[in-house]
């Protein structure tokens, strides 16, 4: 079974449709990479998935999103339950301002989990996870903020990791990170597939290539085409996706 | 004489108007206290701290002035901080599409300038006789309290605001509740802007003086008040007192009130501001 | 059940939010139900064109128009006096002044603004007052020239924030433009920066008006308490506040039609400090409309 499937998505913008009858399905254990040129939805598109778009007052949508088979815009799911599930990773690192340890355990708190000896082996598991371990096991007690930003962004991962989703979505990830760090939370996300669905927007189509399974190309709020990697960028079907993963245009 | 040169002389000609006009305001401020220090230091004892008023100026004290003070900077502080806070965050964090939160806004940009006055004539008619607290320390505070809540709204409201959108929206993304996201996020992240809020609306009440005196309470007072229902009087009410005496001893001990009263109030000032720079630095990660 | 702890806090919350629309409620219902008793033994007529105001006295008049008069006279030398004085502090701040200099003038203006208003006073009748006295003699020792120029003094941070906030907000490229076709600060400041910030400069004007309408305690302490319809600055007069002061401090007893004066005084006050206040928040409404 798909792991998460879209069905004739519209998105509003008060009167502007922004996501135009989309209809996409992921299998589980896969890195799908979304592209295309900036305000063509895929943000947009990725956030219907953790309904972090509700926070927009203009926001409408139509059409079916499901995870695991269930309609997650149905009014029985609870928003909360459903980003425990789904966990999200964004375009700038934003840790709380807290200690390290404080990061990684919020999700827990927040679910009530008080006690000590499974936080303290969720900060270990998530941090080694997100290959973070070596770097701070010293200074967990330090203040998150003193991480340089490549640092910051694999500790919002760890911290994603701690409440134990199926489904990770990230929102260019790697983008306000310098190239080594970028490299360090590409190969994450390649050790990570093993264990969750990943779904990463991203402007930088080297990365796409380099980290995803299947690859989908928006345009204009539509969904041009959806193949496996290798065939989008070598072989597309559609004219505009081979103009776009050319250079032509974007 | 060319343009050019006319044009640079009066523009220097503005700038050293530039500087008297903020050398007035900043002589006024030390005319003022160079003035009340040399009338009122002198007149400062531990007596003139504990002693009651009285008709001879030299044995009149501020005791139940000053107690009157405490009490109602404690009880004004008991009921507007968490009604200002609790509003400030309904208005920022959950109220802010619906028409409700509209009318709240208009309303409470339009209390901010109801003169303090007017307020004293809602508490002498709402909190005095119909709730029948006449002119006791309750009365007083409530007044005050309904007095300050727009200034603690609304710095509650900017200090929320000045929290990073990523921080809320990373918070969420963990599946926390709005209420736990305002709880362990935005709350701590702003603590230091509410608290001046707080400290600069409180520094606001314990000056304020016709409410109370519109309320009733006393001008004087013969005793410390023990509870929140006793009379009361404050000490900008005894200064008033004193100032509208014939006789120079009672403008001494005024201006003497005045030190303490002032005293009060930079002290706040100062820890307001200590604490609104210390939160502005730390605030951008 | 999360779900409903979370229900309960936001109605809390919300309660908390209405105590302010209560609030406005009950100014409302206090002054117009005390003034509409008033107004039931005096007439609206005799309310707004009798000149005399002795509701205390034997022979009573209830004519509004000299504490209407002492106020506007006390505003309009307070705002005399702030308006250009704060202005000037607001425009040499933020073209000329260096930034070490704003950043020192800045919390010593804060200063002047936490002064407690009692104390203003004091500072005009033991200060202002006997200095006055020096250059014009004949002048009473109370009147509203000192207490006019006082409050004025305690109106200057008022409209430099809000005028220094307003030339701040005026976009860099616009001030750019003036200098770089070869304006002094003087041009550009008084051709560029106070236009393109008029609103904003307009609100903090309204805003200090609103606020010497509706100041007590310095028209108490050091304009006199006799009402007169006069523009003559150097004799006593009454305000609408002091009214209200000087009936609170004496025994009136509650329900009589004197203890209704003030209400009715407080609703004519109200009324003036609610227009400004509208007007201002309309203003400031269109300026923000204009920038974003």
């Amino acid at each position: 079974m798909d792991k998460l499937e879209a069905k004739n998505v519209n998105v509003f913008y008060g009167l502007n449709k922004v996501i135009n009858d989309v209809s996409i399905s992921i299998k589980p254990n896969s890195v799908t990479a979304f592209i295309g040129p900036s305000g063509c939805g895929k943000s947009t598109f990725l956030r219907l998935f953790n309904r972090m778009n509700d926070y927009i007052d203009i926001f409408k949508m139509e059409g079916k999103v499901e995870i695991d088979g269930k309609n997650i815009y149905d009014k029985a799911i609870r928003v909360e339950e459903l980003r425990k599930k789904v966990g999200m990773v964004f375009q700038k690192p934003n840790p709380f301002p807290k200690t390290i340890y404080e990061n990684i355990v919020y999700g827990l708190r927040i679910q009530g989990i008080k006690d000590k000896n499974i936080l303290d082996e969720t900060v270990e598991k998530s941090l080694k996870q997100a290959a973070l371990w070596e770097e701070v096991k010293d200074k967990l007690k330090n203040s998150a903020l003193a991480l340089s930003g490549g640092q910051q962004q694999r500790l919002c991962i760890a911290r994603t990791l701690a409440v134990e989703p199926t489904v990770i979505l990230m929102d260019e990830p790697a983008s306000a990170l310098d190239p080594i760090s970028s490299a360090k939370v590409e190969e994450l996300i390649y050790e990570l597939k093993n264990n969750y669905t990943i779904v990463i927007v991203t402007h930088n189509m080297q990365q796409a290539a380099r980290v995803s399974d299947t690859t989908a190309f928006f345009y204009m709020g539509e969904l041009i085409e959806h193949d496996s990697t290798k065939i989008i960028f070598t072989n597309p079907k559609n004219e505009r996706t081979q103009n776009y993963v050319t250079g032509r245009f974007g | 004489m060319n343009n050019a040169v006319k044009n640079r002389i009066k523009d220097n000609a503005f700038k050293y108007f530039g500087i008297a006009c903020t050398s007035f305001g900043l002589l006024m401020l030390a005319i003022f206290i160079g003035n009340i220090l040399i009338e009122g230091l002198a007149r400062i004892d531990w007596d003139f701290i504990t002693n009651f008023p009285s008709r001879n100026p030299d044995k009149a004290g501020i005791l139940p002035a000053l107690v009157g003070t405490l009490w109602i900077m404690g009880l004004t502080a008991i009921i507007a901080i968490p009604l200002g806070v609790s509003a400030g965050i309904y208005l920022e964090e959950y109220g802010r599409k619906n028409r409700l939160a509209k009318i709240l806004e208009i309303n409470i940009s339009n209390l901010a300038g109801v003169p303090s006055i007017i307020y004293g004539l809602l508490g002498l008619e709402i909190f005095g006789r119909i709730m029948g607290m006449g002119g006791s320390l309750l009365a007083g505070a409530s007044t005050l309290s309904l007095l300050i809540l727009p200034v603690i709204i609304v710095s509650t409201r900017e200090a929320l605001k000045a929290v990073p959108k990523s921080i809320k929206e990373a918070s969420f993304a963990m599946g926390a509740s709005k209420w736990q996201t305002i709880w362990h996020q935005l709350l701590p992240a702003s603590f230091g802007g509410v608290i001046t809020g707080i400290i600069l609306a409180l520094s606001r009440a314990i000056g304020e003086t016709a409410p109370l005196i519109v309320i009733g309470a006393l001008a004087y007072v013969p005793f410390v008040p023990a509870s929140p229902t006793d009379e009361f009087s404050v000490l900008p009410i005894q200064i008033f007192n004193w100032i509208s005496r014939p006789q120079k001893g009672f403008a001494i001990n005024a201006a003497s009130a005045i030190i303490i009263l002032l005293l009060v109030t930079f002290v706040l000032n100062g820890i307001a501001m200590y604490l609104r720079n210390r939160w502005q630095r730390k605030v951008r990660w | 059940m999360p779900r409903l702890k979370e229900k309960i806090i936001v109605t809390g919350l919300a309660s908390a939010a209405i105590v302010t629309i209560l609030t406005t409620i009950g100014i409302i219902w206090v002054l117009l139900s005390q003034t509409i008793e008033f107004f039931s033994d005096v007439s609206l007529f005799d309310f707004l064109t009798d000149t005399q105001w002795t509701p205390l006295f034997a022979d009573k008049h209830f004519g509004i128009l000299p504490l209407v008069a002492g106020t506007f006279l006390t505003t309009f030398i307070a705002i005399l006096v702030a308006l250009p004085i704060g202005l000037t502090i607001a425009v040499y701040l933020n073209e000329y002044a260096p930034k070490s200099f704003r950043k020192i003038v800045k919390p010593l203006l804060e200063i002047l603004a936490a002064v407690p208003t009692v104390v203003y006073g004091f500072f005009a009748l033991a200060v202002i007052t006997p200095f006055l006295q020096m250059l014009i003699p004949g002048m009473a020792g109370f009147n509203a020239l000192s207490a006019g120029i006082v409050m004025g003094i305690m109106i200057i941070p008022l409209i430099t924030s809000l005028s220094e906030d307003a030339l701040f907000a005026v976009p860099m490229s616009l001030r750019e433009a003036s200098y770089g076709m070869g304006s002094t600060r003087l041009q550009t400041a008084f051709k560029v920066m106070v236009p393109a910030a008029s609103s904003g400069i307009i609100v903090s004007v309204i805003l200090g008006i609103s606020r010497a309408i509706g100041e007590t305690m310095i028209v108490a302490i050091a304009a006199g308490q006799q009402p007169r319809l006069t523009l003559n600055p150097l004799v006593p007069i009454e305000t609408i506040t002091t009214y209200i002061v000087q009936v609170s401090t004496g025994d009136v007893a509650h329900g009589s039609l004197e203890y209704r004066t003030i209400f009715a005084a407080g609703m004519a006050l109200f009324v003036f400090t609610f227009i400004l206040n509208n007007i201002s928040y309309w203003v400031k409404k269109k300026f923000q409309e204009k920038y974003e």
